[in-house]
């Protein structure tokens, strides 16, 4: 159970978030600069609420009122963006192990648990390309398996699917309702395709953007 | 066309005055050797002196926002436009012996002195190579996407290993490039170095100082090692198109 409750300030506008998330895929929706990247960003650990308190099952990440702040280092949330991000400097399986490596296992068993994921994304072809010969499509694929080695507890997608192709990106859509169907943990997916939503998510939280200075806020819907 | 000439003859002049049959035993007489050395050393020492100096400087310029930011910039930019040899003046005010705030208590306390020694040399090119490094990393440091540091500390990396092994690498052609650049200048440099450590044959006598004198009495010498310095500045460019230009960042 993810929960996020409080208030986070950015330069645009304020974020006043109350929301539960259990093992589902809930689709963030709303308006440009309403604040749906910073909602992300306070799950991740990059961003730092004003007041109140993010939890994570049984575990406070962020709560300034009792001093507590989990960095990101130490959180396990997957990210996934527009674009791949795959380290330029390294190749698709170091990429994957990145993770792996980071957190101390030797190279040898984070290189064998990097082709293990690529596997089950059918990219284990890849593993020894340099990531500038990809393709945008096959980066995104590298990058799930880059967000999905390590575990996470918690999936952070910020319109993963945005910068595709047509094709590739119901190659993809499919690809990632079948991970995250089996990941079984609290996923949020920031969209603005309904398809996106009809074929992953179970419901959606809409971010709204008030009159004047007044907060942003979250509701559920469906 | 006009401008083509203009920029390519004198560089074929000094190739057809370079005495190729003699070269090696032109380039192995005591100053010619002496000058190699020193200039070789002192440009490499102000190129790490540049790097140590630079990074942190560049870091704080290209990614935070504070007052005077734009102002600090325009400080750094300083030594570039600014005449070598003043530079050279202006280092002797402060590092001076006898009259520089900073050189008089060094030599009270230490005995140390900056002028007229091979130190001396890597405080002005330093001095004046630094704004090259500075600028180019800034930018490098200041155009690379963020998301990736933050992707990395999602990843578990930590906050130095996001450093040195995220955002330095991610800048790094840009670092290479400034590197580059401010090593050629140092090993450039003229008015300030003669201004401020002086012209003595095998502690401060470097390349260009060596050449320029060499003219009058060894003007074969001279050619060749101006040659040896039109070769450096080829192999810089080559370096730079290599690693830098066509990368386009």
């Amino acid at each position: 159970m993810l929960q996020v409750a409080g208030i986070a300030s950015h330069p645009n506008f304020t974020l006043d978030a109350d929301i539960a998330i259990g093992k589902e895929t809930v689709a963030v929706v709303g308006d440009n600069g309403t604040g749906k990247s910073t909602l992300l960003s306070l799950i991740a650990g990059l961003h730092r609420l004003d007041h109140g308190r993010v939890m994570l099952d049984d575990d406070t990440l962020d709560s300034p009122e009792s001093r507590v702040f989990v960095a990101p280092q130490h959180r396990r949330a997957a990210m996934l963006f527009q674009q791949a991000l795959l380290f330029p400097f390294l190749n698709v399986r170091e990429n994957v192990a990145f993770a792996l490596r980071r957190s101390g296992i030797a190279r040898e068993a984070a290189d064998a648990a990097a082709i293990a994921a690529l596997q089950r994304l059918d990219a284990d072809r890849l593993a020894d390309r340099k990531v500038q010969s990809l393709s945008g499509g096959e980066a995104q694929r590298v990058a799930v398996a880059r967000a999905l080695v390590f575990a996470p507890r918690v999936m952070l997608l910020d319109e993963p699917l945005t910068a595709l192709d047509r094709r590739s990106r119901a190659d993809f859509r499919a690809l990632l309702r079948n991970e995250l169907r089996t990941l079984g943990i609290p996923c949020l997916i920031v969209t603005h395709d309904d398809a996106d939503i009809d074929a992953m998510c179970a419901r959606e939280v809409r971010l709204e953007r008030t009159t004047g200075f007044e907060p942003a806020t979250l509701t559920l819907a469906r | 066309m006009v401008a083509l000439v203009f920029i390519a003859l004198p560089l074929i002049g000094i190739a057809w005055r370079t005495p190729w049959s003699s070269f090696v035993d032109q380039l192995s007489s005591p100053a010619a050797r002496a000058a190699l050395r020193l200039s070789f050393a002192t440009s490499v020492v102000s190129a790490i002196c540049t790097i140590a100096l630079g990074t942190p400087l560049a870091w704080v310029v290209g990614r935070h926002e504070f007052p005077g930011r734009r102002l600090l910039r325009a400080l750094i930019t300083v030594p570039v436009v600014l005449p070598p040899v003043v530079s050279g003046v202006a280092l002797l005010a402060v590092f001076g012996r006898t009259n520089g705030i900073v050189g008089k208590l060094l030599f009270d306390t230490f005995g140390t002195q900056l002028t007229f020694s091979p130190i001396g040399v890597i405080v002005s090119q330093t001095f004046v190579a630094l704004p090259f490094f500075v600028l180019a990393a800034e930018g490098g440091l200041s155009s690379t996407d963020r998301r990736y540091e933050q992707l990395a500390a999602t990843l578990g990396a930590s906050e130095k290993y996001v450093f040195a092994g995220v955002t330095l690498r991610l800048a790094s052609p840009a670092l290479f490039a400034g590197l580059v650049l401010a090593w050629a200048r140092a090993l450039g440099e003229f008015g300030a170095t003669i201004t401020f450590a002086g012209n003595i044959e095998g502690r401060t006598q470097t390349l260009p100082l060596a050449v320029y004198l060499l003219l009058e009495s060894d003007p074969s010498t001279a050619y060749a090692l101006s040659m040896v310095m039109v070769s450096v500045a080829v192999a810089v460019l080559v370096a730079l198109r290599g690693r830098y230009l066509r990368g386009g960042r």
